[in-house]
Formats: C-alpha cells, structure tokens, sequence
C-alpha cells in the first residue's frame, strides 16, 4: 500500500496544495515552520482520523478559513482508493473512503495503517501511564477490532460506575445491587483486555529487542513490563475490596484503566538509567517493531512517517536507517529535513527511488527525484 | 434570525425546543399555520393542551392511557407473564408482533448513572410489588430492553430484585434479524448467535 497523490485545502498552513508521492522515499525540505510535519499529520489524519499532535479538530483549520479538506488516493491491492477527511466549522468531521462516509473511527482505523516517528515520542519514556497505555492501544486497535470495541466498552462501565460512586458517596447509601452489574462488566472486559496485552507485549517486546540489537552497537538486555493489578490470581478480591475506598475518592482505583508499561535496560527503568542515546534507540525499536507487528497482521507494509529524524540521530544510526530502507524493509516512506544538502547527500547514496519535495510556507513543489 | 414580528419570534423559540426541530423548521411551522384557518390552530392548541393534562398514567402498568386503570385490566390476557420495557413506544411495537398476550410494564427509562437515572426514578419497585402481590400467580417475568450496557444493567438488576420470588425471568433473544443476510450483520450480533446457538428440531419430532 502507498499514497499516490494528496489534495489539501485550507489545512494547517496549506491553502491548497496537491502533489504527488514516490512510492518509495520522499523527502520533504524547508525551513522550520514550513509546514513539513503538517504533511506529515495530514496523512496521519487519513490514517487514524485525527491529528497525531493536537486533539482539536478545528485548529487544524487555515486561520480564518470556514473548512479544511484533506484527499489522499492510496493503491492498494491493484486498486486505488480515495480517502477523503474533511471539517466545516461547527459542523461533525466527515470522513469518506470512495465516497462512502465512515461513521465510526473504528471502522477506518486500520485500513491505511501508517507508523510515525517523531521527536515528542520521548513522551513515551518521560511522560505518565496513560501516554503509554494510548500509545499500546493504538497499535492492538490496529489490527485486533475486538480489542477496541471491549476497551469502548470498558470505558463507558467505568464511567457508569464512578458516576455511582460520586452518588454513594454524596447521598451516603450504597447499593451493591446496582453496583454489581458494572463489576461484572469490568471484571469481565479487564480480564480479556489484560490477557490480549499481556500476549501483545510477549510478542511486541521479542521484536523490539532485535531492533534495539541492530540499531545500538552496545549490548544492553531490552525489557518491557507490563503492569496490571488484573494480572493477579486473586485480582476479583482485590479488585473488590477496593470499593470503600473506591467509594472515598468516589472513583475505581483498581483495572486495567491503570495499568502500565515499564521500559527497562539492564533490569532497570529506562526513564531512569538510559543514556540519551540508548533512549533514542530504544524509541526508534519501539517504532520498528510496531511496523513489524502490523505488517504481520495485516499483511502489508503500513507508510512509515519520520518526522526531524536527522536531527535526532547519529551518523551511525542513521546508517543502520539507511540500510533497512535499502533492503527494502520499508515501504513507503517519509522523511522530513531543515536541511536541504543533508537529505539530498543521504539520498543520493541510496539505491532505491526517492523524490524531494521542497515545503515553502505551504507551498509544495517537486524537485530532485531519482 | 431576525423576525418582522416578536410574535413570530416567540412561537419559533417555542416551537424549536421540540426535539429534531430547528428554527427554520420552526419559522415554517409558525408561518404555516397563520395560512391556515384560525380553528385550526385552536384544535391543535386544544389537543395539546388536553394531552399535557388529562394524559395518565395505568396506576399498574404505568402504560399512558385515557384512565389511570387501562385496557390493561379489562381485556382478557394472560395474568401469569408479564412484559418489561422501558417506554410506551416499546408497548405499541411489542402489541403489533400480535404474539404476546400477558401483562406489560412501563419503566419509564433504564438505570444511567451519568444522566442521573438510577432505579428510584423507574417504576422498578413496583414491578417487584406486582410481583409480590400476585400470589404466585405471576409465573413469568419477560425482560424487553434495549441491547445496550444500560439494557443489560438494568435487566441485571431487575433478576437481582426478583430473585427472592418464585417466577421465571427471562430476556428477549437477540440474533440474526429475520431476512438478514448474514455477511452485513455486524460481528458482535452474529457472535452471540452462535455461542446462543438454537437446537434445529424437524417438525414432528
């Protein structure tokens, strides 16, 4: 799968722009503040319905503009699909795969899977557990429809529930009658969402180590733990007893809505231990192994999205970069770059068709191609 | 807007807080009805005025209907099983099908935490005191709810409330609509219609 081509209208800093992509490596270069990662967040919203960097909608509209378009055609499987997401202000997102509007995320997600890799994914190591736990969840809703629709479901129990113990809490009675039907469905829902991320992480983490192996020259052990109260034997009991203190601060304290995800080296949490270089490295296997895992399930290759990557790495990895693209373990790719004579000097040592495309204030224009 | 007439203007904002009724809808609606004769605006007025205050609700049931004891006391239906829903459309819907003879039971809603409806705001004690009262002759206690986790709560609940008396609670099936295909049926329903999957008996046997 590969985009072919992508129409915007009043989208970021795009006024209106439409050009057309090589099926293996573009470039894309300007000065900062160019809109290079817009383009790149452009085709995250083909891909996942939304903006990777900014959960409003409306402010990925032109400034003073009354809608934004975005139209991506993707060829897949020997066909080419048109997939449009569009917002008129005050108005619902409109999202169409061939004219066909999609009602659910969920029935679009997954489709046109792309892997990103941008500078704020160290928030994945300094950040709290929920950027972790949205980060695995992203990935399993990719390919895996079930674990989405139960942990919607989770969510919405959950919300059932705490409201309850905002109630019992305030008016002085409990219920347990009420009560147990949300247990049941929490107990239920959590256990299956912990086992399907207890055998993601098996699998996640198995891949992650050979990336780390191949990216890093040093030879630290890579671990990802995956931490969940549900994980317990005695989980129902611990879960609960918990209630008169569920009740006290009038929300559930134990699920799988608390879990978390430890990165360690050595035995030790990398937050805390890794060097910048071993983090950066780390971060990068994370998203390797990612697109490993979804080419697996789905069976082709998701559009790899790297945005300022040269800035962060060192020669030596960007060597190891380079060799994974020249044997063809990518697909398509994107890369963004300040720097003009950079990019053009790494791509020139490639082996493989790649096009630049110069970004200048929302203006693109097709330059040096192979 | 701007409307030429502050009488306009009223009837409009009333008319709009109808529900799936915007203010254009509603300027047509207003405007329409100056068209038409005076009387008709006064029998609509009536009607509506009537409906707000002589409306009742069956002290048993809690169906709408014209007397607080309704039809559900007169016609002769079958005393021992009794039907849950959870509004009075439900009522009408179920009544169609022709194939239910017994009792109903307006809840009036479903448990919701968040919208603030928990069970002390639907007739579920009284379902339990009907229950109580009959002497054992309520055999049958049909829960028709929504397929929803709010459906489902509720229901859990209610079996919960029932369960010190002797009467059989039992759910509507939920499956493979009739004339379906099975590809365009979505994968949770078709899910739990094969782990609920029904004995295929030959007629006769």
């Amino acid at each position: 799968m590969h985009l072919e081509n992508l129409y915007l209208a009043n989208f970021k800093n795009y006024k209106e722009a439409n050009i057309d992509f090589s099926k293996y490596v573009n470039a894309l270069v300007g000065n900062n503040g160019s809109g290079k990662t817009n383009l790149l967040d452009a085709i995250h919203f083909l891909s996942m319905t939304k903006s990777a960097f900014n959960s409003m909608d409306s402010q990925s509209i032109l400034h003073n503009q009354p809608f934004y378009s975005i139209i991506g055609k993707f060829h897949q499987l020997e066909k080419e699909i048109a997939v449009s997401n569009s917002l008129t202000v005050g108005k619902r997102k409109k999202i169409s795969v061939d004219k066909n509007p999609i009602n659910k995320a969920a029935d679009l997600i997954g489709r046109f899977p792309t892997v990103l890799i941008a500078p704020s994914d160290h928030e994945l190591i300094s950040a709290g557990g929920e950027t972790r736990r949205r980060f695995i969840d992203s990935i399993i809703s990719q390919f895996n429809k079930t674990y989405l629709i139960q942990l919607i479901d989770y969510n919405h129990a959950l919300k059932q529930r705490n409201r309850l113990l905002k109630q019992f809490s305030e008016s002085g009675k409990i219920d347990r009658d009420i009560l147990e039907p949300y247990d049941s469905i929490l107990l239920s829902l959590g256990n299956n969402i912990c086992n399907m991320r207890a055998s993601f992480c098996k699998k996640y983490l198995s891949k992650i180590v050979k990336h780390y192996a191949f990216l890093a020259d040093e030879k630290e052990t890579i671990g990802l733990l995956y931490h969940s109260s549900f994980l317990q034997d005695n989980y129902k009991d611990v879960y609960l007893t918990s209630l008169q203190k569920d009740i006290i601060l009038q929300r559930t304290n134990i699920g799988i809505h608390k879990d978390d995800y430890i990165f360690e080296m050595d035995g030790y949490p990398l937050k805390k231990f890794g060097s910048q270089g071993q983090q950066k490295s780390f971060l990068i296997a994370l998203k390797l192994a990612q697109f490993d895992i979804i080419q697996q399930e789905k069976g082709f290759k998701p559009i790899l999205l790297m945005d300022d990557i040269f800035d962060k790495l060192d020669d030596h990895r960007i060597q190891k970069l380079t060799e994974m693209i020249e044997h063809h373990e990518f697909g398509q790719v994107f890369i963004t770059d300040a720097r003009p004579e950079r990019t053009h000097h790494f791509l020139k040592k490639l082996n493989i068709e790649w096009k630049i495309i110069a970004v200048d204030n929302g203006n693109l224009t097709p330059q040096k191609a192979s | 807007m701007q409307y030429p007439s502050k009488l306009i203007e009223d009837a409009v904002t009333e008319i709009s807080r109808l529900p799936g009724i915007g203010k254009k809808t509603a300027l047509r609606l207003a405007l329409h009805l100056l068209k038409e004769e005076e009387s008709t605006t006064g029998s609509l007025s009536e009607a509506l005025i009537n409906l707000r205050q002589k409306t009742k609700y069956c002290k048993m049931c809690h169906v709408i209907s014209d007397s607080e004891d309704c039809t559900c006391q007169s016609i002769r239906k079958d005393g021992s099983i009794i039907c849950v829903v959870e509004d009075t459309p439900d009522v009408i819907a179920i009544q169609n099908t022709s194939q239910f003879y017994g009792y109903f039971h307006v809840l009036g809603g479903i448990i919701s935490p968040i919208e603030g409806i928990g069970p002390n705001e639907l007739h579920i004690d009284s379902l339990i005191d009907r229950v109580k009262n009959s002497d054992g002759e309520i055999k049958e206690v049909i829960l028709a709810l929504s397929t929803t986790m709010e459906g489902d709560t509720t229901c859990f609940y209610i079996a919960k409330k029932l369960k010190p008396f002797n009467v059989k609670i039992t759910t509507i099936a939920r499956g493979i609509p009739i004339g379906g295909e099975l590809e365009y049926t979505d994968e949770i329903t078709l899910g739990r219609s094969i782990v609920q999957r029904l004995r295929y008996d030959l007629e006769g046997d």
